[in-house]
């Protein structure tokens, strides 16, 4: 690892950091084009015009906007979200457990559609024009146009009603064995796997295909490497960091996937305390919400350039 | 006796190969095309064979199938490919991955892309060898550094250790030779293996490629486009035409004494005689004392360039890639205006940019590009490409318009039939064509052909060159022509600018240009283009020896 | 010119689904039995000869709502695709033409954009606006024009450095021409097969947000909201439900076949005719 490597990771992640100070601004902008503001989306329209102006005091929207721009940033960076409007509770302790529920639903469908789709692209490539070829981008043309919803509700149909399987809302509580919560996500994970599975599927198969049409898997081929070498020794090498990419890209792709499902299976998570906040029009939670969203986002991203920086052999070893 | 003998020299006897492929034309059902008819041929232990042909001849087809190997979907449907004394097509998958890299090798065109990015040089070098057991690691390496040193590669004890983005292109050439040569092949394929380099770097690496063929006793199919390479290195010639055998013999009697037509006209491709002009009283365009840059002005691509060009004559500008000739053209056109120095047209200074040049003054300086395909609106019928600069400088419309089409048409010698064609519809050559009408439907006083040329097949730029000079002749226009070619330069030059690293190194008539005593770098230049003679090659490297040590 | 026996069958497939969706929502008043709203049944009637798809939650017969939900749902994703393209692909040329500050200050701007989830923004800033049709359509068609203005950038940007722009430009053509004459004509069938798929995403976007509560609201209902309506009947095994969402997974694959041939054909056709 020389320095040329260490000064563009540096580099992008600096750049992601200015980044998500830009979306900080814009998540806040965002909230402050409304006509009315909160005092009045609190108060509804019955309000009287000296509670409007108490609560406006109360809440500093008499504040230039920057200013209270720079006093939820402040906040934030403290680890301090606000309170909800709606019901008054500290949004970061509301989040704390819906966050964890989150991730561990992404995480698990993660784990399999990851490897399935790599391997799944392995093969398309391997019997290309052939049926698992035809069927995996069937399948992509499939899963680009189903919505989330229709997946997870067949899912329940199926799977939850008629032949009660799995149920067909996931509750989970502190303190859920392990197994028993893994039973309770099956299906909303089996909907986000399908959801990004075919993408990724297509995504993969197209980064090996480019690898293995190069002049350099021919010049493997034309020294006698088996099959199976020329993907190990020479197609893989360079493949990784187009595979890492398009990982990190469907990951973030779950992001959103993410907040439908929880609302179809009703899973106690991040998406669906977001939607239930923007019909409340609760702007401090949308906004808290909205911005741990935007930075995972921004980070999976940050972590698809890294990982091909460093996978580039040119920059690795420089001249 | 005698007869058992000749039978066990040969290395490689291929009968009545038969090569097709399938073609998807767009708009029909795909269908499967023939390239490769029945062709033959027959390979001693440690010779040399070149086969040649324009683009589309089947060579590379040809050349590859000695491994069993058709690129991108192509198929072997019949015939005999007889290694060794067996037919390598009947020995299966596991058969051919034997063979490969172990009795035959193969040398590509781009080694820059044959090498695997992610591995160092040696780990590649040594691959094959130790993949079919031919030695051991530690002999390999060894070997490897004694071909590496062979190649007349620098540092040969340590250059494996490098990544191939950090060697330069001829120098993986070389790299690559080593890494066939290695395991010790029978035969090994060299697909092109100098067309991608600079003329000065190509005679180095075929220099090396001859010693390291005649030390190893290896045996080879020399592929390329280049008559006057083959002649370099090979025993024999193989013409071959649209994936038809033209004419095989030995390489003197190939060039010296061709018995088919179509050999014949690759042989004389280069001789067009050219009388030279002498330059007249005043120059029309005179570039003077330039200096352009790119980049905001950090990487200065011509210093202080100065040259003439007369009326109705050709000014060519010579140099490698690099040298700044292209950045001419473009500095001359205003693309990019120079940092320094001014161009002068007709006694008057042009605006150094583009923006500020009147109608008439764009009017006089016409361009043509070296990729005519992209050089064309492929939207666009042949009709508005020409007739557009008809419209657009003398406002010519309807009737008129197509009348001075057609004649224009039939200038380049196409008929009127091409006007409703689209250029994705027209051969290379014709492309070329339509470009050069269209630079001449704006009647201008000079052209400039960058690279016109060189992405076309030997006898296509042939036509393309003559039909230049007769333009010339007839309407008395000048060309500023951008070459890396010396060999067209001779056919169509009165004036030559030779350039290097941005400056020009030496400039004049023709006449004294191409006279002794040299400069070194114009030396260089001139020693490096092979000449179509036996033994030209050995020559030019002595006389490049003697010259190093005398100086 | 374009003979029907060419087009391969999953384009046909594609092209008679997209027309007889499109007849649905341009005639619904004429086609559907029964009126939008008009309580015919009782809840969740099964499927029947009266009532072909069934009722719905509250007894509405779903057939009926469905062509007027195709309606609203196509209504409203045309009209922010054809946003989303104007202002997308004209913003992307004038960048990829202009260069400069404009292109660099536009691309920065849309990059930004692009660093949050299209959702996620977009329930930001509905959380704040007022539900009215106008501002879903603004909404949905500025958030997505972002992509059209990456993809006709580069593509602009692509055609750009051509040899034969070039030509032009040293021929002194104007703007004008470079931009429509030399530029335009090579751009449009990626662009044309980009529509298409915008086209999807826009009806997905819709119902995505009219299912979560924050897209049309009732009591019209475009096919995601019909999905909201009746997903409470799932656990009961009543799959009113699945019969909008089915709806809207087949009108995107028809588009998706359409503009899949499209695509094929014209980069087949490598700038001929056609």
């Amino acid at each position: 690892m020389s320095s040329p490597i260490l000064k563009l990771v540096a580099q992008r992640i600096a750049l992601g950091i200015v980044l998500l100070l830009a979306v900080s601004v814009l998540i806040f902008a965002g909230t402050q084009v409304l006509p009315g503001d909160v005092a009045q989306s609190i108060l509804g329209q019955s309000a009287t015009p000296e509670a409007l102006a108490n609560l406006r005091a109360e809440l500093g929207l008499n504040d230039p906007a920057y200013i209270r721009y720079f006093h939820w940033l402040g906040g934030v960076l403290t680890g301090d979200l606000g309170t909800a409007l709606s019901s008054g509770q500290d949004i970061a302790t509301s989040i704390g457990g819906r966050l964890w529920n989150t991730l561990f639903l992404a995480f698990c469908a993660a784990v399999i559609s990851v490897p399935l789709a790599i391997l799944l692209g392995l093969l398309a490539v391997r019997y290309r024009n052939g049926w698992v070829d035809k069927l995996i981008s069937g399948l992509a043309l499939a899963s680009t146009s189903f919505p989330e919803f229709f997946i997870g509700y067949l899912l329940v149909y199926f799977f939850a009603v008629k032949w009660q399987i799995f149920p067909g809302i996931s509750t989970v509580y502190d303190g859920m064995p392990f197994l028993a919560r893994l039973q309770a996500i099956a299906l909303p994970a089996a909907a986000l796997t399908l959801v990004v599975l075919a993408q990724m599927m297509r995504m993969t198969r197209a980064a090996i295909l480019n690898v293995m049409q190069s002049a350099y898997v021919e010049t493997a081929e034309l020294k006698g490497l088996s099959a199976f070498s020329i993907i190990r020794k020479h197609a893989l090498p360079n493949a990784v960091a187009p595979i890492i990419n398009v990982v990190m890209l469907n990951l973030a792709y779950l992001i959103v996937g993410v907040v439908v499902v929880e609302v179809i299976f009703v899973y106690p998570g991040m998406g669906q305390y977001l939607v239930d906040h923007v019909a409340k029009r609760d702007v401090p939670v949308v906004q808290a919400v909205g911005l741990i969203f935007a930075a995972v986002y921004i980070t999976l991203n940050i972590v698809a350039d890294i990982a091909s920086i460093v996978a580039n052999p040119r920059l690795r070893h420089p001249k | 006796m005698a007869d058992q003998q000749r039978k066990s020299d040969v290395l490689l006897d291929i009968r009545n190969l038969r090569i097709e492929a399938t073609v998807y034309p767009p708009g029909e059902p795909p269908k499967d095309i023939v390239i490769v008819h029945d062709v033959s041929l027959t390979l001693k232990k440690g010779k040399v064979l070149g086969l040649i042909g324009e683009s589309g001849a089947g060579k590379s087809t040809i050349g590859l199938s000695a491994m069993g190997y058709g690129r991108g979907g192509v198929r072997i449907t019949g015939g005999e490919v007889i290694l060794n004394g067996r037919d390598i097509l009947k020995g299966g998958k596991q058969g051919l991955r034997k063979l490969r890299g172990h009795e035959v090798c193969y040398v590509a065109q781009s080694a820059a892309a044959a090498f695997n990015p992610a591995h160092r040089l040696m780990e590649q070098v040594v691959e094959a060898t130790l993949l079919h057991g031919r030695a051991t690691r530690a002999e390999a390496e060894k070997r490897a550094i004694k071909l590496f040193r062979a190649l007349s590669l620098p540092d040969p004890e340590h250059i494996g250790e490098r990544f191939p983005h950090q060697v330069s292109g001829g120098q993986l050439q070389r790299v690559m030779t080593a890494m066939a040569l290695c395991s010790e092949p029978d035969l090994i394929v060299f697909d092109e293996p100098t067309t991608a380099l600079d003329v000065t770097t190509q005679i180095d690496v075929l220099a090396a490629i001859k010693v390291a063929i005649q030390e190893t006793g290896v045996a080879a199919l020399y592929i390329t486009h280049d008559l006057a390479v083959v002649a370099q290195v090979s025993d024999e010639i193989m013409v071959l035409r649209h994936g038809r055998l033209v004419e095989w013999g030995g390489t003197r009697q190939i060039i010296k004494e061709p018995r088919q037509e179509y050999t014949n006209a690759l042989v004389s491709v280069h001789e067009i005689d050219h009388q030279e002009k002498k330059p007249g009283a005043a120059p029309f365009l005179s570039v003077k004392n330039v200096t352009a840059a790119y980049g905001g002005g950090d990487v200065k691509v011509l210093k202080n360039v100065s040259v003439d060009i007369f009326p109705g004559q050709t000014l060519a500008v010579v140099g490698e890639s690099g040298s700044g000739k292209s950045t001419l053209a473009r500095a001359v056109t205003g693309l990019l205006p120079p940092q320094q120095g001014t161009v002068t047209f007709d006694g008057r200074p042009l605006a150094n940019r583009l923006a500020d040049r009147p109608k008439e003054d764009l009017r006089q300086l016409q361009m043509i590009y070296q990729m005519a395909d992209v050089a064309m609106n492929p939207r666009q019928t042949v009709g508005t490409i020409i007739g557009r600069p008809l419209e657009f400088y003398f406002g010519m419309r309807g009737r008129e318009r197509d009348a001075r089409v057609a004649e224009l048409l039939d200038k380049i010698e196409m008929g009127k039939g091409f006007i409703d064609r689209y250029p994705a519809e027209l051969s290379g050559g014709q492309k070329q064509r339509v470009c050069i009408a269209r630079s001449l439907a704006a009647k201008p006083k000079l052209i400039i052909c960058d690279e016109v040329t060189s992405a076309l097949d030997p006898l296509v730029a042939n036509g393309i060159l003559k039909l230049l000079l007769e333009l010339q002749a007839e309407e008395n226009v000048a060309y500023l022509f951008i070459t890396h070619d010396l060999a067209t330069v001779k056919s169509i030059a009165d004036s030559i600018a030779v350039m290097y690293r941005g400056e020009v190194v030496r400039y004049g008539p023709k006449s004294e240009v191409l006279k002794p005593p040299f400069d070194a770098y114009t030396d260089l230049l001139l020693s490096s283009v092979p000449e179509m003679e036996i033994g030209w090659l050995e020559k030019a490297i002595k006389g490049r020896r003697m010259e190093s040590a005398g100086n | 010119m374009l003979d029907i026996k060419r087009i391969p069958l999953p384009a046909l497939v594609g092209i008679i689904l997209t027309v007889l969706f499109l007849i649905a929502a341009i005639f619904a008043p004429w086609i559907a039995p029964h009126g939008n709203g008009e309580i015919v049944g009782d809840v969740w009637q099964p499927m029947s000869a009266q009532f072909w798809l069934g009722t719905d939650n509250l007894g509405r017969d779903l057939l009926s709502r469905m062509i007027y939900g195709a309606r609203i749902t196509i209504f409203i994703a045309v009209l922010a695709t054809a946003l989303s393209f104007t202002l997308g692909a004209s913003l992307g040329f004038c960048a990829a033409v202009l260069g400069g500050w404009f292109d660099t200050l536009m691309s920065r701007f849309v990059d930004l954009l692009m660093a949050i989830p299209t959702l996620i923004f977009a329930l930001v800033v509905l959380s704040v606006l007022p539900s009215t049709l106008v501002t879903l359509i603004l909404v949905m068609g500025i958030l997505d024009s972002t992509r059209v203005y990456r993809l006709s950038r580069a593509i602009a940007v692509d055609i750009e450095v051509m040899d034969f722009v070039e030509a032009a430009k040293l021929r002194g053509e104007g703007m004008r021409w470079i931009i429509f004459r030399e530029i335009l004509p090579n751009a449009l069938s990626p662009l044309i097969s980009e529509l298409g798929l915008r086209f999807i995403y826009a009806i997905l976007f819709l119902s995505a947000l009219s299912f979560l509560g924050l897209g049309v609201q009732p009591p019209d209902a475009d096919w995601g909201g019909m999905v909201k309506e009746n997903k409470d009947g799932i656990v009961f095994g009543i799959g009113a439900a699945l019969i909008p969402a089915a709806a809207i997974a087949m009108l995107a694959i028809s588009v998706n076949l359409v503009a899949d041939w499209v695509l094929n054909r014209t980069t087949s056709l490598k700038g001929g005719r056609g």
